[in-house]
């Protein structure tokens, strides 16, 4: 797994993280008291939460005002569809190396 | 080899080997033969057997991946469920006889939560997001 995808797989790996960052993505751009009124947690966690997908690029902000304004990036979740694509050149090198096995192996 | 319908939520391998289904159902289920061209694991062929598959670790995975045997029918059909770092995923690999060899199917699908207990999979809940995230996805372009 690369790097990228498992520093992802890390900052997705909080539920409710997750559930700010869908909620993001679908309905865009929020301020930190919109997210902490749905998230069901205190503004001091949902601040801790961002600073997360922040931090794994899952989210960018913007200040306006008294404000803090948050936005997904969805883009960043490309290494984790890569990972799962990943997979297909896996098994396609193992069922190389499979061939190679049975050519050994008495009948 | 081809890969038909390569989509995120499944990995599909096919290939055909010069050799009869007894032969790569060996390869497929004796431990020793299995970590030549897979990985080390401490596989039974027994249903409901769990096991894992050893690579080595890299940074911020130990390399383990858990699994299940789902279901075994000699020669046919073998499938295990396959976790790591939380996410899992079931492998199934169909045999099928043909006229100079054995067709060997990789099916890999299902991503979404593990629910073994050592990766708490449930508290995890990738489920429902691996679910919506081909939507997510879609919605970059």
């Amino acid at each position: 797994m690369s790097r990228d995808a498992d520093s992802l797989f890390r900052a997705l790996a909080d539920p409710t993280r997750r559930a700010i960052f869908e909620r993001l993505a679908r309905h865009g751009e929020q301020t930190v008291h919109a997210i902490t009124d749905r998230a069901g947690v205190s503004q001091p966690m949902v601040s801790k939460h961002l600073t997360a997908l922040k931090r794994a690029r899952l989210v960018r902000c913007r200040r306006q005002g008294r404000e803090t304004h948050y936005q997904a990036r969805p883009e960043a979740l490309a290494p984790l569809v890569d990972w799962i694509g990943d997979y297909g050149k896996f098994w396609q090198d193992k069922f190389d190396r499979l061939g190679d096995l049975l050519e050994r192996m008495d009948a | 080899m081809t890969t038909p319908e390569p989509t995120t939520r499944s990995v599909i391998v096919e290939k055909e080997f010069p050799h009869p289904p007894e032969k790569l159902w060996r390869a497929l289920t004796e431990k020793s033969l299995l970590e030549q061209w897979l990985m080390k694991n401490d596989f039974e062929p027994a249903a409901g057997h769990s096991f894992t598959f050893r690579m080595d670790p890299v940074k911020g995975w130990n390399g383990v991946i858990e699994c299940e045997v789902l279901a075994i029918e000699p020669c046919r059909v073998l499938a295990y469920t396959w976790g790591a770092l939380g996410l899992g995923s079931v492998v199934t690999f169909t045999l099928t006889p043909t006229d100079t060899g054995t067709l060997l199917r990789m099916e890999q699908s299902g991503f979404g939560e593990h629910q073994d207990a050592a990766y708490n999979g449930a508290k995890w809940g990738w489920q429902n997001f691996m679910g919506k995230l081909e939507g997510v996805v879609a919605g970059i372009a």
